[in-house]
């Protein structure tokens, strides 16, 4: 038994220190909003924060966000008010939905970083994501939106 | 944007019940098989049914959604069909996904079957929708007219009232349910009684839609999501190849991870049963090699560079007769024999996968004696996933419960009628004897994917003295899809593959003499359609065809098009539009704008494409892609532009990058390293115009995936002068065609 800080809680869970914090944020903490999309982070469908900074969840081992804080989409607002997601309502951006909380998370990563990203600095952020609906032309004007009324 | 207000989204069954004990319409709503639908629908809880309104006395108002949600926004353009007719008050609307029961809410545009797919979610259901809301509507007014006893004729609608303006009185529906009757037989809708299209607060109003706010949160759920009481975890080493079976199996070092219950024979492959994913996982990693198989099945020894050269060998082979006609008009062989000049080209497409984010999966809670299922999965068919797991488990459908989600993502995938994700976890729950989700990694997606097939296209074109294109023909050699697909449907269809061949027909163009015919080939690899379907492949060839006979003419190939659309006004007005988006005229430096038009099941669609080629690495880039679609009465128009630069990301991805290839039979490829999608950095400038007319409402989702591949391809050769015969156009293929 161990304890992972996430989304401002302490939680216990089991599994060996090698498990990708993926699973256990999935499976057994029941935090289904991050996704599996690939397993080898290339599509950023489980992308997570560690200590603000955006992570892929399928490449970290739980061993090593011990005494880190975790944020997960769940924990990202309590009530879809963060700016990224207000802006990803007004472009209607989600088509199937499945990678956007990947998305939303590395969107709000790169935000908080660099508050008026340029055009170039978003297509690098992002292009590390894969959205199979092809919303990329939303997320980009989203992200734009974000930067403009955040 | 006019923005309305967002409706909750009822997917339990708790608001369907609230609905129930309100007004309710089990009747015969206008389709004579549906007559006896509430007490023929099983009813897995014990509780009455309603096929698809009812309105609580509270004023709520729940509307069945007959198709499934994967992206394309069906959950709520569907009910918003409905709604628009019934006069409902948008925000009082719950929406519930519906049961799986072909005959009550089977597409009648789509066979009469429960499955999503073809992009006729729309288009199948607008007039029955239609009608079925106004059938509704027409029993409150009527039940209102003899309470109040006013003539029928004084009573109007708002949204989710019924008016009396002669005395100023009003009633909300939910008040009308207290005292309504409903009539054994439901009311007569003439056509002309439904609503003008000027008419509509909802059609051709952009709602939100009803699960969007859930897909920014993380509350969206889709099957793989799904946790039950006292479930385990499954994994699938399948054969590599569709018809295989394990022999030898060396369990021991599976059996040996951590958190391993139990490794299972199937019939197609070997099963883990763990405590956690990552064991099941890790222990499949384990079997990989440590199972032998059974070459049983048709596709072991099948390659597919061999065989796509052997496809085109015969589609060249003109003493090799085409053996199933697909589309015939006029005579195109005696056309051609007259012809003065004559025209011919090959070219070749490759395998492609469906790549949806969310891989395969599904949860099963099987009785310990086997004899009843409850199972969760995303699914674009659900009847076929119940009869699938009924058929798994050797037991009446009647015992098995479908709980069908979102999905994440669908384009064909979850559509084949064999739906194996769904037997993988009725078997597996059923060895366990408790509830198991199995899930595929993205190498499983990827090894054990069923592919749009691989075709070869021989063409001619037959001109007239007078340069008039007379005579068009093509043969095509490819994979059939349809017997994989879905044999029950293959059966009566006479060996005409759709998936395959739809597109070879130029129904808007003016050529009279046509002929395409099928050579089809069953090389064993598992085909299904993929979002375009047979278009991509056959419009990517037929339109490229047509730019190389309108550069042998020497007339612009947009002019040239517009020739060939004299018959259709609405053709020829989607094309002017893009070519005006383009600036089609005028001349770039080191760029060059290529055009294509597809009729795609009557919606009609017309694209231009700049690119830039570097001939050092023979990368295309596309700058810029123009695209004009008429759809008829677009039912949500931000969505539409939505679907259509989704479906134009997803076009450039099959047209540029995206391929599978087999060898021995077996997937060559395994993750997104190697089976590369088009990824943000990758994209055009995507400027897409919907030109709303009064038509019937044609299909959306996938008919813009074939426009992008044509259009690239022909901008490459006015740029390069070189014409590409294959697609994917991929930087290898192209640098090898510039030399």
């Amino acid at each position: 038994m161990a304890t992972l800080k996430i989304n401002g809680e302490d939680r216990t869970y089991e599994a060996p220190d090698d498990t990708p914090l993926l699973w256990v944020i999935r499976e057994e903490l029941k935090l289904t909003g991050t996704k599996f999309g690939c397993g080898v982070g290339l599509c950023g469908a489980c992308v997570v924060h560690v200590d603000g900074k955006r992570a892929f969840s399928c490449q970290t081992q739980v061993s090593n966000v011990a005494g880190k804080e975790v944020t997960t989409i769940e924990g990202l607002s309590p009530d879809s008010s963060h700016p990224v997601q207000k802006a990803w309502l007004a472009e209607r951006v989600p088509q199937c939905g499945y990678c956007q909380s990947g998305q939303i998370m590395s969107a709000a990563d790169l935000l908080k970083r660099n508050p008026h990203p340029t055009r170039a600095e978003i297509l690098a952020q992002m292009s590390g994501h894969i959205c199979r609906c092809g919303t990329y032309p939303r997320i980009l004007r989203a992200i734009e939106r974000a930067a403009r009324e955040a | 944007m006019n923005q309305m207000a967002c409706p909750k989204t009822g997917f339990s069954r708790r608001g369907f019940m609230i609905g129930i004990a309100g007004l309710t319409f089990a009747v015969a709503v206008g389709r004579e098989r549906f007559g006896h639908a509430a007490t023929e629908a099983p009813d897995v809880s014990g509780m009455p049914f309603n096929p698809w309104v009812s309105i609580a006395a509270n004023g709520e108002i729940s509307i069945i959604a007959p198709a499934t949600e994967m992206g394309q926004g069906s959950l709520t353009s569907l009910p918003l069909i409905l709604a628009e007719e019934l006069d409902a008050d948008w925000s009082k609307v719950i929406i519930v996904p519906a049961p799986a029961i072909d005959k009550i809410y089977g597409n009648p545009g789509f066979g009469g079957v429960m499955h999503t797919a073809s992009s006729a979610a729309v288009t199948g259901f607008f007039t029955v929708l239609r009608t079925f809301g106004a059938q509704v509507r027409a029993v409150l007014l009527d039940n209102v007219a003899q309470r109040w006893n006013v003539p029928l004729a004084e009573l109007a609608t708002e949204p989710s009232v019924v008016v009396h303006a002669k005395s100023g009185r009003r009633i909300g529906y939910g008040e009308i349910v207290t005292f309504a009757e409903i009539p054994a037989v439901a009311p007569e809708i003439k056509p002309e009684a439904l609503k003008k299209t000027s008419e509509f607060r909802l059609i051709g109003h952009d709602v939100m839609r009803v699960e969007l706010p859930t897909k920014v949160n993380g509350s969206a759920t889709y099957a793989i999501d799904v946790q039950v009481p006292g479930m385990i975890y499954g994994a699938v080493l399948r054969s590599p190849v569709e018809g295989g079976a394990p022999d030898k199996i060396d369990d021991d070092a599976a059996k040996a991870v951590d958190g391993v219950i139990d490794v299972v024979r199937l019939p197609y492959g070997v099963g883990v049963l763990a405590q956690t994913p990552w064991a099941a996982f890790d222990a499949k990693s384990a079997l990989e090699s440590a199972v032998t198989w059974q070459r049983s099945g048709k596709a072991w020894g099948f390659d597919s560079e061999n065989g796509i050269d052997a496809f085109a060998a015969d589609a060249r082979n003109l003493d090799m007769p085409t053996t199933v006609g697909w589309f015939k008009q006029g005579d195109a062989a005696a056309a051609l024999a007259k012809a003065t000049t004559l025209i011919e080209a090959e070219y070749r497409c490759r395998y492609a996968y469906h790549a949806q984010m969310e891989p395969l999966n599904a949860v099963a809670a099987v009785s310990p004696a086997g004899d009843s299922a409850e199972v969760w999965c995303g699914t674009q068919y659900p009847t076929a996933a119940l009869a699938a797991a009924a058929r798994a488990l050797n037991i009446a459908a009647e015992r098995v419960k479908i709980n069908h989600t979102l999905l994440g993502g669908g384009f064909g995938r979850r559509g084949d009628y064999d739906q194996e994700f769904v037997v993988d976890a009725v078997l597996m729950s059923k060895s366990a004897q408790r509830p198991v989700k199995v899930m595929w990694t993205r190498e499983d997606d990827v090894h054990n994917g069923h592919f749009r097939p691989i075709t070869a296209h021989y063409l001619r074109a037959g001109l007239d003295a007078s340069g008039k294109l007379i005579a068009y023909h093509q043969r095509v050699v490819g994979d059939r899809v349809l017997p994989f697909e879905d044999p029950p449907r293959f059966h009566g269809n006479t060996d005409r593959d759709y998936l395959l061949m739809n597109g070879v027909e130029l129904k808007s163009y003016d050529i009279p003499n046509q002929y395409g015919g099928q050579i089809p080939r069953d090389t064993g690899v598992r085909t299904c359609p993929l979002r375009g379907i047979g278009f991509t492949a056959n419009k990517f060839v037929v339109e490229a065809f047509i730019d190389e006979v309108a550069l042998k003419r020497e007339v612009d190939p947009a002019q040239f098009r517009m020739q060939l659309l004299k018959y259709s006004p609405r053709g020829q007005r989607v094309l002017q539009r893009v070519a005006e988006m383009a600036d089609w005229s005028r001349k770039r430096d080191n760029t060059a704008l290529g055009c294509a038009f597809i009729d795609y099941n009557d919606t009609l669609i017309s694209g231009v494409a700049e690119v830039s080629v570097d001939h050092s690495t023979g990368q295309i880039k596309v700058q810029n892609f123009w695209c004009v679609v008429d759809c008829g009465i677009a039912v949500q128009p931000d969505n539409v532009v939505a679907q259509f630069e989704g479906g134009i990301v997803y076009g450039l991805g099959l047209a540029l990058t995206e391929e599978i290839s087999i060898r021995d039979g077996a997937v060559q490829q395994n993750n997104f390293y190697d089976y590369r999608v088009m990824r943000m950095n990758d994209l055009p400038e995507i400027h897409v115009e919907v030109i709303p007319t009064d038509n019937h409402p044609t299909g959306v989702g996938q008919m813009p995936v074939p426009i992008v591949a044509p259009a690239v391809n022909n901008a490459v050769a006015r740029l390069t002068g070189v014409r590409l015969r294959e697609s994917p156009m991929t930087q290898e293929r192209v640098k090898k065609a510039l030399g």
